[in-house]
């Protein structure tokens, strides 16, 4: 006499017991990742930046309108400033997802936050980006001798 | 979902104060950043508007703010590499206290001497 019982565990789960979902999963990696890359990059941009703007010639005192106009008159800092802004938004806005996830317990709560934390990315994000593209140094105003 | 804000879990040595840490000033400078492209915006309004706003930057008491952030940032990236390491580098985890030894001595390092240089521009003496 033989019965034939099939291995458990075998592809027949009901989808409803399987807990890791897929897609989550990788999403959570990508920003694991993302996390450590982005901060190796940030080290340099952001030291990079304040090196530039703190530490050489008349630092601090010398920031104004001028200031700006002659960095983003190079193309190099104008992507600098772009790469910093993107990298810096989007690793601080999934830095605090990450932590809204470990102290907002109801999920009502929890969606709220997330909300309005999403719509400050997007909106700062473009914003800085629009000023970048878009600058101006004659921008009226502007007295200077250059821009008569 | 851990809950952190019971606290109980935690029995951490330096281990948790340096994770502490790395939440808090990371924390402080997304909430700065958002400022900070927000001032840097006056620059498509107009250059008075701009250099008013970065008139108040310059003043010694805002040194000292300013020297306060570049701590956090400075802090949460020699930490972060850290991490980075203990998660990437084969001995990371066996070093991982040393290396948090190191992260202080050179965030130490790095702040004297930025602020010496920031501090003597800010308050008028360089
Ligand atoms: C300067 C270079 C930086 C490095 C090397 C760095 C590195 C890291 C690393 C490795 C993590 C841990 C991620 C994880 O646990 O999965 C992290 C978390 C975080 N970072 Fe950064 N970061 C840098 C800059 C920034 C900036 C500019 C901001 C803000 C705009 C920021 C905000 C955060 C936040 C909010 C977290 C989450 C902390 C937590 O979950 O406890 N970081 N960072
Ligand atoms: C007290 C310290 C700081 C000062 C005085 C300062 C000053 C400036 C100035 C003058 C600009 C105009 C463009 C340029 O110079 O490149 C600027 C732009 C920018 N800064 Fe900073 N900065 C400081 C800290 C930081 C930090 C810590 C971050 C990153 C977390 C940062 C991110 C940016 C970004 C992303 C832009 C471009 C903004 C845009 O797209 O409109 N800055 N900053």
């Amino acid at each position: 006499m033989s019965a034939d019982i099939a291995a458990p565990r075998s592809q027949r789960l009901d989808p409803k017991y399987v807990r890791a979902r897929k897609s989550r999963g990788s999403f959570e990696m990508v920003a694991w990742l993302f996390m450590r890359l982005s901060g190796v990059a940030l080290v340099v941009l952001i030291f990079g930046h304040l090196f530039a703007n703190l530490m050489v010639g008349d630092g601090i005192t010398a920031i104004d309108f001028g200031f700006v106009a002659g960095k983003w008159a190079d193309p190099v800092w104008m992507f600098w400033d772009l790469a910093m802004l993107w990298l810096a938004m989007l690793h601080g806005t999934n830095g605090v997802r990450t932590i809204i996830n470990d102290y907002a317990e109801k999920p009502a709560t929890r969606v709220w936050l997330k909300g309005i934390l999403y719509v400050a990315t997007v909106v700062i994000v473009l914003l800085g980006t629009m000023v970048i593209f878009t600058f101006d140094p004659c921008i009226a105003g502007n007295t200077i001798a250059a821009c008569k | 979902m851990s809950k952190a804000s019971s606290g109980t879990l935690y029995r951490g040595r330096e281990g948790m104060w340096s994770w502490v840490g790395h939440r808090i000033t990371g924390v402080v400078i997304f909430l700065f950043l958002l400022v900070h492209v927000l001032d840097t915006s006056l620059v498509r309004v107009s250059p008075g508007a701009y250099d008013a706003v970065m008139a108040t930057y310059k003043n010694p008491l805002m040194a000292l703010g300013e020297t306060a952030l570049v701590a956090a940032i400075v802090f949460h990236a020699f930490n972060g590499l850290r991490l980075i390491l203990v998660d990437f580098w084969k001995q990371g985890t066996k070093y991982h206290r040393q290396m948090l030894w190191g992260v202080l001595a050179l965030w130490v390092v790095t702040m004297v001497a930025f602020s010496i240089r920031h501090l003597s521009i800010a308050f008028g003496g360089h």
